[in-house]
Parts: C-alpha cells; sequence; structure tokens
C-alpha cells in the first residue's frame, strides 16, 4: 500500500534518511520507533509530502506520490501531528469537519460524521461540537486531533507521537481507542512514539529506526525475541523479560559478561585474570574464536605448568546450549548436572554467554513477578 | 471671552474642523489598511525579504513630518490630496509590522495541521492565519489611528482643514481659545477611536483565543 524505495534525505550536511525501503501492507497498524532525532517525523512526512525526497521513489497503491496533487493527496490522509494542532479559532465541531468541509461534504453529512465520531470517543455532541480546543482537557484535545484525521474515512492515517504529553491513564485509554478504532474502521495506521511500550500494545509492525536507517521491521513478538541489535535491546529494556517463563529463551536469560581467554594463553597470565575476575572457571576459545571448552580453578591447581598455555587444560565436559533453546528446557539441565553453568553458543560455535543457576533463577523470578527496577 | 463662550461662538467652525479631520483619519487610516494588509501577508511568506523591507518602511517613518509635507505638497499641491498621501504613509507602519507579527507568530504546528490535512495556502491563510492575526492587526490599526489622529494636526499646514486650523491659527495669534478648541477635540477624537477599535479588537478575537490569552 505505501512503498519506500532507496528514499534519502539530507539537512544541509546531515544526512537524515539513509536509503530507505519498507513496505506497508493495507489495514496494518505500523509504528515507527527510535531514539530522538532519528528521523521518524521526516519519514512520516513525506507520505503526505509535507518533507520531500531528495532521492528515491514513495509509493502509495502503486502510484508515485510525487506525481499527485499534494493537497488532493493530503485530503485522502489523516494526519495528526506531533503537537496536536488544534485550530484554536475554531470549535471542536469546526475543527472536525475542516476535511469534509473542503471536499465540499454537505452539511448534513459533516454533521452527522461529527456526532458519530464525537459518540464513538464518548465526548457527547451537545455537551462539546461548540467549545474550543482551549476548553478541553489535553487527554479531549488529543482525542479531537485523532477525530480530525479520521472525519474524511481515509484509508491511510499518519499519527506523529498523538499521545506523547499525556498522563499515562489517559494514554492507556487512548491507545485502547485507537486499537479499537483502527479495528472498526481498518484503516492502514502509520503512528510515530518513542515509546515502546505503546508500540508493542498497538503495533502489527514495528519499524525500528536509528540515525535514518532501519535496524529492524517485524512484528512486536518477533521483535522481542530477536531485537536486531542492542540499541533495540535497550529500548524494549523491562519488556524482553516481561513474558511469562515458558516464553523465555536462553538469550534472555544469559550472562553476556564473561571471562574468554584465548587457547595460547599463558596458565600464569590465565590465573591472574580469573583472580581479577573472581571466577573459578574459564571459557577458552580457538583461534576463529570459537568454543574450544572450559578451564576450572581445580585443574590449573592440579595440573598447571608454569608457562604452559591454558589450551592443554581444556575440558570439554561443560555442556552447551544454543541461545535460541527455550529457557525451560536448560533449567533440569542446569539442576541435573554437577556443573554450575552452561555454555550458550551462538550458531557459529563462538560464545554468546552463559547460564549460572543464578543467572536462570533471576530471569525466571522477574518473569514470574516483575522486574524489580 | 472665557472658552465656554468661544466654543458656543465657533461652534460651526469647530465641528467642520473636527469632521473634516475625523475624515482625513479615516481616509488615510482605511488606504494604510489597504496597503498594508497584503503587503504583511506578502512579507509573512518572504521572511528573509521582510525583516529588510520593515527596516526601510521604518527609516521613511523618522522622516520628520514636515518634510513629509513639503514633499508632498510640491508633488500634489494644496489640499485634501497631499494631505491623505502623507497620512496613509504614516499609517502603514503600525499596521504593517502588527500584520507580520500576527501571520509570524502563528504556531508552525498550527500551519503544518492545516498543510498536512490538505488546506491550500489560500484556505489556509483565511481559515487559520489571518483569524489568529487578526487581534494583533486591529490593534496595528488602533496603533495607526491614535497616531494619525495628531499628525492629522499638521496637515492643516498644507490647506487641508482638520482641527490643526484652530491649532495653527491660535498659535499663530497668540489665541489660547484657538489652540483649546483644536487641541481637546482631537485628544478626545484619539481616545474615542482607541476605545472602539478595542472594543472591534476584543470582539474579532476568536473565541477560543479570548480564553487562553487575556484572562481578564
Ligand atoms: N526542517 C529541518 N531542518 C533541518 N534539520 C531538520 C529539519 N527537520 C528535521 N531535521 C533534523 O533531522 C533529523 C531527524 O528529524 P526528525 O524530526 O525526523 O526526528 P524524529 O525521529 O521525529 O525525532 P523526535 O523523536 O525527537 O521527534 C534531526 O536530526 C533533526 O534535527
Ligand atoms: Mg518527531
Amino acid at each position: 500500500m505505501i512503498t519506500f524505495q532507496n528514499v534519502s534525505k539530507s539537512y544541509g550536511r546531515k544526512l537524515v534518511l539513509d536509503n530507505l525501503s519498507f513496505e506497508i501492507k493495507e489495514g496494518q497498524f505500523v509504528i515507527l520507533i527510535g531514539p530522538s532525532g532519528c528521523g521518524k517525523t521526516t519519514t512520516l512526512k513525506m507520505i503526505n509530502r509535507l518533507v520531500k525526497p531528495d532521492s528515491g521513489e514513495i509509493y502509495i497503491n502503486g502510484i508515485n506520490i510525487m506525481e499527485q496533487n499534494p493537497v488532493e493527496l493530503r485530503r485522502g490522509i489523516g494526519y495528526v501531528i506531533q503537537q496536536i494542532g488544534l485550530f484554536p479559532n475554531m470549535t471542536v465541531e469546526q475543527n472536525i469537519s475542516v476535511v469534509p468541509k473542503l471536499l465540499k461534504y454537505p452539511k448534513e453529512r459533516w454533521q452527522s460524521i461529527v456526532r458519530e465520531l464525537l459518540e464513538m470517543v464518548n465526548m457527547p455532541y451537545e455537551e462539546y461540537a461548540h467549545k474550543y480546543p482551549s476548553e478541553l482537557s489535553g487527554g479531549q484535545q488529543q482525542r479531537i486531533g485523532v477525530l480530525r484525521a479520521l472525519a474524511a474515512s481515509p484509508p491511510i492515517v499518519l499519527m506523529d507521537e498523538p499521545f506523547g504529553a499525556l498522563d499515562p491513564i489517559t494514554r492507556d485509554a487512548l491507545q485502547e481507542e485507537v486499537k479499537k478504532l483502527q479495528k472498526k474502521l481498518k484503516k492502514t495506521i502509520v503512528f510515530v512514539t518513542h515509546d515502546m511500550e505503546e508500540a508493542l500494545r498497538l503495533a502489527d509492525t514495528i519499524v525500528f529506526m536509528d540515525n535514518g536507517r532501519i535496524l529492524q521491521m517485524a512484528s512486536p513478538e518477533e521483535m522481542l525475541r530477536n531485537p536486531a541489535s542492542d540499541i533495540i535491546k535497550e529500548f524494549m529494556g523491562r519488556h524482553i523479560n516481561s513474558r511469562g517463563p515458558a516464553e523465555l529463551y536462553v538469550e534472555d536469560v544469559m550472562r553476556t559478561r564473561v571471562l574468554k581467554v584465548p587457547k595460547t594463553l599463558k596458565v600464569l597470565e590465565c590465573l591472574d585474570r580469573m583472580d581479577r575476575w573472581e571466577v573459578n572457571s574459564v571459557i577458552v576459545l580457538n583461534e576463529d574464536d570459537t568454543y574450544a571448552g572450559t578451564v576450572q580453578l581445580e585443574a590449573i591447581q592440579e595440573h598447571g605448568k608454569v608457562g604452559h598455555e591454558i589450551g592443554e587444560l581444556v575440558s570439554q565436559d561443560t555442556p552447551t546450549v544454543s541461545r535460541q533453546c527455550k529457557a525451560q528446557e536448560v533449567l533440569d539441565q542446569l539442576l541435573d548436572s554437577p556443573y554450575k553453568y552452561l555454555v550458550v553458543l551462538n550458531d557459529d560455535r563462538t560464545v554468546a554467554g552463559l547460564i549460572t543457576r543464578t543467572s536462570l533463577t533471576k530471569a525466571i523470578g522477574e518473569a514470574l513477578w516483575g522486574a524489580k527496577s | 471671552m472665557n472658552f465656554i463662550e468661544f466654543v458656543g461662538r465657533n461652534r460651526a467652525v469647530i465641528l467642520s474642523s473636527l469632521a473634516q479631520h475625523i475624515y482625513l483619519v479615516c481616509i488615510s487610516v482605511f488606504a494604510g489598511i489597504l496597503v498594508s494588509i497584503p503587503a504583511g501577508i506578502l512579507l509573512s511568506r518572504h521572511k528573509k525579504a521582510a525583516e529588510k523591507i520593515l527596516a526601510v518602511v521604518g527609516i521613511v517613518q523618522t522622516i520628520p513630518g514636515l518634510v513629509m509635507l513639503g514633499i508632498a505638497l510640491l508633488l500634489f499641491g494644496v489640499g485634501n490630496t497631499p494631505a491623505l498621501v502623507v497620512l496613509s504613509v504614516y499609517s502603514i507602519l503600525p499596521i504593517l509590522r502588527n500584520t507580520y507579527t500576527g501571520l509570524t507568530e502563528v504556531q508552525l504546528g498550527l500551519i503544518e495541521a492545516g498543510y498536512g490535512i490538505g488546506m491550500t495556502s489560500s484556505q489556509l491563510l483565511f481559515k487559520v492565519q489571518l483569524p489568529l492575526a487578526l487581534p494583533s492587526i486591529i490593534s496595528g490599526i488602533r496603533i495607526s489611528t491614535v497616531y494619525i489622529v495628531s499628525w492629522a494636526a499638521l496637515a492643516a499646514l498644507i490647506g487641508a482643514g482638520g482641527l490643526g486650523d484652530l491649532i495653527w491659527t491660535g498659535l499663530s495669534t497668540y489665541n489660547t481659545n484657538f489652540i483649546l478648541a483644536g487641541a481637546i477635540p482631537s485628544a478626545i477624537l484619539a481616545f474615542l477611536f482607541s476605545g472602539l477599535i478595542g472594543a472591534v479588537q476584543r470582539l474579532a478575537t476568536p473565541r477560543g483565543l479570548r480564553e487562553v490569552k487575556h484572562d481578564e
């Protein structure tokens, strides 16, 4: 429905959008998320031609938007701007009916639209239609902003942090409303936020942007399970662990900060590092960084010879697991085995981290009772 | 002869001077409005040029009234025309400046919202920008009017009549009564015009703005 093809944009010498390509399907609720300044608003505004790409094409229903009349294009796309943008000189009714009037709807028609829409958000026509924006609460203004975008039933609605400035309770309520409206009216919605909770709650698809690029475009479930980068993980923060214990994967519960040493390291040096890290075992790597095995402190104490390499003492007894394993499955393994930890391997047999009894218990605890933060 | 008697005796002259004065003020402010509002709209769309043009207009404004009258006299001869031209020129700046600021102070978000939902730039102007700038524009008109009421007194010097006639007569004959008969009505006139336009301004302020801006 909406297709971006190699779209780039610079302001001055700053590249704001870097060769963006993606597609939004009809009827989807798509959320653009990412850190401040990453280009979300710019991307959004390109869809209704408020911002012109330097290069690349944007198609809506197969038609290049640059070949359309911008005014007509915009009348077919609802738009809720970052700061609400209700016209203060117009009443609620006038604000909502702006676009229908521009489209020359007869009076009865736009009046009934205003009535219907106000009803939908539980703001009775008699009470609110003739109020001015300054006479409404922030939440009510946001609602009217959304209604104004919906008034001419555009198939596409763009929303730029529509609930940014609201208290959590009002925001929750409005999110519910918008989600319901979208399902009921089958709109394609492109929605900008930098609140991951909002994104997870509303989106069919989340587009994660950073520095003018898309880092990941995926369903909320997929993004939770497989965040494509650290910054996405950071954004998800506690949500990553806020799933039930049954949905936890090894990678969710592993520790990534572990002591890894090359095979060729001298025994004394290795002892020294273990001492500094305060650990009594160490993961040993082959030259190509793949997993070679582990060495326990006891092994060094019993068989270690000064000047020899640690690789000679490697044992492969410690069980290894893949990072995509269910946490549940490794729990038994961990409890049964004589080892206090399991080594987690990536698909290419490099070391991703390890799971200790403590790290696993902690993750399960968080999943059951929520993070402590 | 005291002042009251003087007024009684010269009622006809004073009233006709007053009428002429009001005429001069109204016509020139009206002309000023006709020029400055479209010009202000134009300037608001060319912000870079605007600052410079406003500065130039500001300089014109500081040319002493007498010099301007002299020039006008040379160009148009004696009578109403040169006076009206000069007064109109003087009335431009406050209205122009206020139109410009009123329009440019409309929040960027509103303009973006307007374009974003598919308004053309003239729809945006008439439905959003001008209504929102109206209070500021009217206040410019108010400043201009009060200004012109006093400037118009100079017009008598080039034969345009008005209350200035009485004042200049008084000044040249050392007759206080004449001076007062010119000065007092023009003070009252300025006061009334100001009050009247103030009332219009309040009426013209969109209700949605009144609550926010002036919580009286
Ligand atoms: N008109 C402009 N002129 C110059 N630079 C701009 C302009 N608009 C945006 N930028 C820059 O482009 C970058 C992306 O801006 P954009 O508004 O798209 O960010 P965003 O992701 O929406 O951020 P936020 O979450 O803060 O709203 C920023 O670095 C911003 O400073
Ligand atoms: Mg933004």
